[in-house]
């Protein structure tokens, strides 16, 4: 488990996307997996009215979690804290990593099993742990699969969705012991088990995330299938949730409406085979369950996303993943080539706030624009109108009240200024743009025929013989 | 503030304070601030069924992501169970340390299954637990129709982990607890006023889609769940 974890930096943006485009396996790999997804999810909403009324009571809710954050958050912490749950901030992944660590050295822990966190790649968790010399340990099969390759998760929700069952069997026969090749799935999740509820028994801390957390309650909610999840928080003499401050909801009666929208949205179930409440640790008297159980809430840029009114809708989301699902873009490039812990349209408006705005830019200009994403967004974040934003800021001059994020301006260039400001004159003064235009039309032989990138698929730009004035003066009787 | 963390005991109270403090400083609107009408809109989808109807729904739900169902009544499911515990070659069977159920199943002193009860705390049995015992039986608080899941509620004598290791999980469920969806049961049952260490929905074998979008039942949890219907004393399947 010692492989070096592949980093991409997001500046190779292009290049990944390119190399991706050019592998006719994966591009097939993630054309059927969206397909089936996209299926899957439709089949669950036949009901149109059904599904526009709950994804805005589903929007209302999280708007309404969101506006009352800071009074939310101090009331779960409070509720935990009352049932015996630790409550842990952190503001950076370091400050996280460390007070999980923190724990672990104190309770002398060897081992930590995991179950599926998003969070915990955020903050690279296993990287932190494996340099303390703790083993940190996937048990969501997909997760485990991706671990065991040495890789990361290139989707949200369906980790190895990159690879397909051969490539797994190979994968299993060279790195498990004792494992032959063999494509039967059943087969290959029947090792997967074996393997891994030896650690279940065996791991001093069980790690997981959280769906969503009840303030009036002190309740962590947890939806899986697996049952993975279950073990990491109910074995292991300790468990330690993570997971980002957004993630809380004022009432009870706010999860059955988020519940069905995510495991519809999601994977297209009707429910998730398992949806875990925990509220406490083991009370006096009872028989299992873990003594310690502690939270940790991390900010992690989330903070910055919160202060603009346009950018929190970023924050609705509750990690469904059907953005990236129905994404034309993200269905032909896959999840890792984005290069962030988060792919597809959700991680191009997200990670700018984990990352900065200045290394993760590009991702906002990959996209057409097409609506699909904030079109199935289960709690209507308005994906498209968040991308322009985040278009502009990349675009907005430092140190003016534009530039609002980490990282702002930074695909502002002297040429695109310059050409910018240029394109302002013309098009601000009425005699200048009749010159202007006058000029190009005459010119239009001059036109250069490689025009860069638009060039690259397409017939060069020309302006017309005669501009629209001509044309109309042309008309008079 | 909680037992502050251990290794970032100085940094922890203001790394709070920083992130409140931070979320504090937003304008927010008045209309992002309305409470949004939960009951309201449950109130509208929610069907007038009675039991039978409500019965047949969560029937239909299970089934369909590979949970057994059989009907039997209060007098004769441990005869249904022995059967189907003969049928599936099971050796053991977990039980609670002091339930009802558990000692009527005791009270047949069933020749091939040998009943095992959830008497000692975890860390003393934990590998038996996870390597010898094969099934378990467990009983359902409730349940919830629209979603085919049933409610369990682990305590003392019915741990969490009955519902989990063993391989094959039967669930005792009477039919008059069936709730038409989850907001019902949760507002019935008034779970807002105290909810108990671990509440747990479940509406099948443990499963995953991992590889390949590739349904697979038994992944870390139980391959098989069983349910027992029982039907109004006197009914019988």
């Amino acid at each position: 488990m010692s492989k070096t974890i592949q980093i991409h930096p997001v500046e190779d943006f292009k290049e990944r996307t390119r190399s991706v485009l050019n592998d006719p396996g994966q591009r097939r790999n993630f054309r059927g997996a969206m397909d089936f997804l996209q299926a899957k999810r439709r089949a669950q909403f036949p009901d149109q009215n059904e599904l526009a009324g709950l994804r805005e009571l589903g929007a209302a809710i999280r708007r309404y979690s969101l506006a009352h954050l800071p009074q939310l958050l101090e009331q779960l912490e409070a509720r935990l804290v009352a049932n015996g749950i630790q409550v842990h901030w952190a503001q950076t992944p370091d400050e996280a990593n460390a007070i999980a660590l923190g724990i672990a050295q104190r309770v002398k822990a060897r081992s930590v099993i995991k179950g599926k966190s998003m969070v915990s790649e955020e903050i690279e968790f296993n990287h932190a742990m494996q340099a303390a010399g703790i083993e940190a340990m996937e048990s969501d099969m997909g997760e485990y699969i991706v671990q065991l390759a040495g890789e990361k998760p290139s989707h949200i929700i369906m980790p190895a969705i990159h690879k397909t069952k051969q490539e797994i069997a190979e994968l299993f026969a060279r790195e498990v012991p004792g494992v032959s090749y063999t494509e039967d799935v059943d087969a290959l999740i029947q090792i997967g088990r074996r393997v891994l509820r030896r650690k279940f028994a065996d791991a001093d801390i069980g790690l997981s995330g959280v769906n969503f957390m009840v303030a009036e309650t002190g309740t962590l909610c947890l939806v899986e299938n697996e049952g993975n999840g279950r073990m990491c928080t109910t074995v292991p003499r300790i468990h330690i949730a993570i997971t980002g401050i957004e993630k809380v909801v004022e009432k009870l009666e706010h999860v059955p409406p988020l519940f069905s929208l995510l495991s519809r949205s999601a994977t297209g179930q009707a429910v998730t085979t398992y949806f875990n409440l925990i509220s406490g640790p083991r009370k006096p008297g009872e028989k299992d369950g873990p003594d310690e159980v502690h939270l940790i809430l991390l900010d992690n840029g989330r903070t910055q996303a919160y202060a603009d009114a346009e950018l929190r809708a970023t924050l609705q989301c509750i990690r469904c993943g059907a953005c990236m699902n129905h994404c034309p873009v993200y269905a032909r490039i896959g999840g890792h080539a984005y290069g962030t812990t988060y792919p597809g349209p959700i991680g191009a408006i997200i990670s700018p706030h984990m990352l900065g705005l200045d290394s993760t830019y590009p991702l906002a200009f990959a996209s057409t624009l097409c609506g699909a994403c904030s079109e199935v967004c289960p709690v209507k974040i308005p994906i498209p109108e968040i991308l322009v934003r985040l278009r502009n800021e990349a675009q907005a001059r430092p140190d003016t009240e534009d530039a609002t994020l980490r990282g702002s301006g930074a695909a502002r260039t002297a040429t695109g200024t310059a050409v910018w400001s240029v394109w302002a004159q013309v098009y601000s003064r009425l005699g200048l743009y009749r010159l202007a235009s006058w000029f190009m039309s005459r010119g239009r032989a001059l036109s250069p025929t490689e025009q860069g990138a638009w060039t690259r698929s397409r017939t060069p730009l020309i302006p017309a013989p005669k501009r629209l004035r001509d044309l109309l003066k042309d008309r008079q009787p | 503030m909680s037992a502050a963390s251990e290794a970032t005991g100085a940094t922890a109270a203001s790394a709070r304070d920083s992130i409140l403090q931070r979320l504090r400083g937003a304008a927010v609107t008045r209309a992002d601030r309305r409470l949004p009408d939960v009951s309201g809109w449950y109130a509208g989808q929610r069907r007038n069924e009675d039991t039978a109807a409500r019965t047949s729904r969560l029937r239909t739900a299970l089934e369909a992501v590979k949970t057994e169902v059989h009907e039997c009544s209060t007098a004769d499911w441990p005869q249904v169970l022995l059967r189907l515990a003969t049928a599936k070659g099971l050796r053991n069977l977990l039980i609670g340390s002091d339930t009802p159920h558990g000692a009527q199943l005791e009270a047949l002193q069933p020749a091939n299954l040998s009943l095992v009860r959830y008497q000692e705390p975890i860390e003393s049995w934990r590998d038996t637990l996870f390597d010898q015992v094969d099934a378990s039986l467990t009983l359902a608080r409730s349940a919830i129709a629209e979603i085919g899941s049933l409610i369990l509620w682990p305590d003392a004598s019915e741990p969490r982990l009955m519902s989990l290791v063993p391989s094959v999980h039967f669930v005792l469920l009477d039919v008059e607890t069936i709730h038409s969806d989850f907001h019902a049961a949760m507002t019935a049952e008034a779970w807002s006023s105290g909810l108990p260490t671990n509440a747990l929905l479940i509406c099948g074998p443990s499963k995953t889609a991992d590889i390949q979008q590739t349904t697979a039942y038994g992944a870390h949890g139980p391959r098989e769940l069983v349910v027992l219907l029982r039907l109004a004393q006197g009914a019988s399947a």
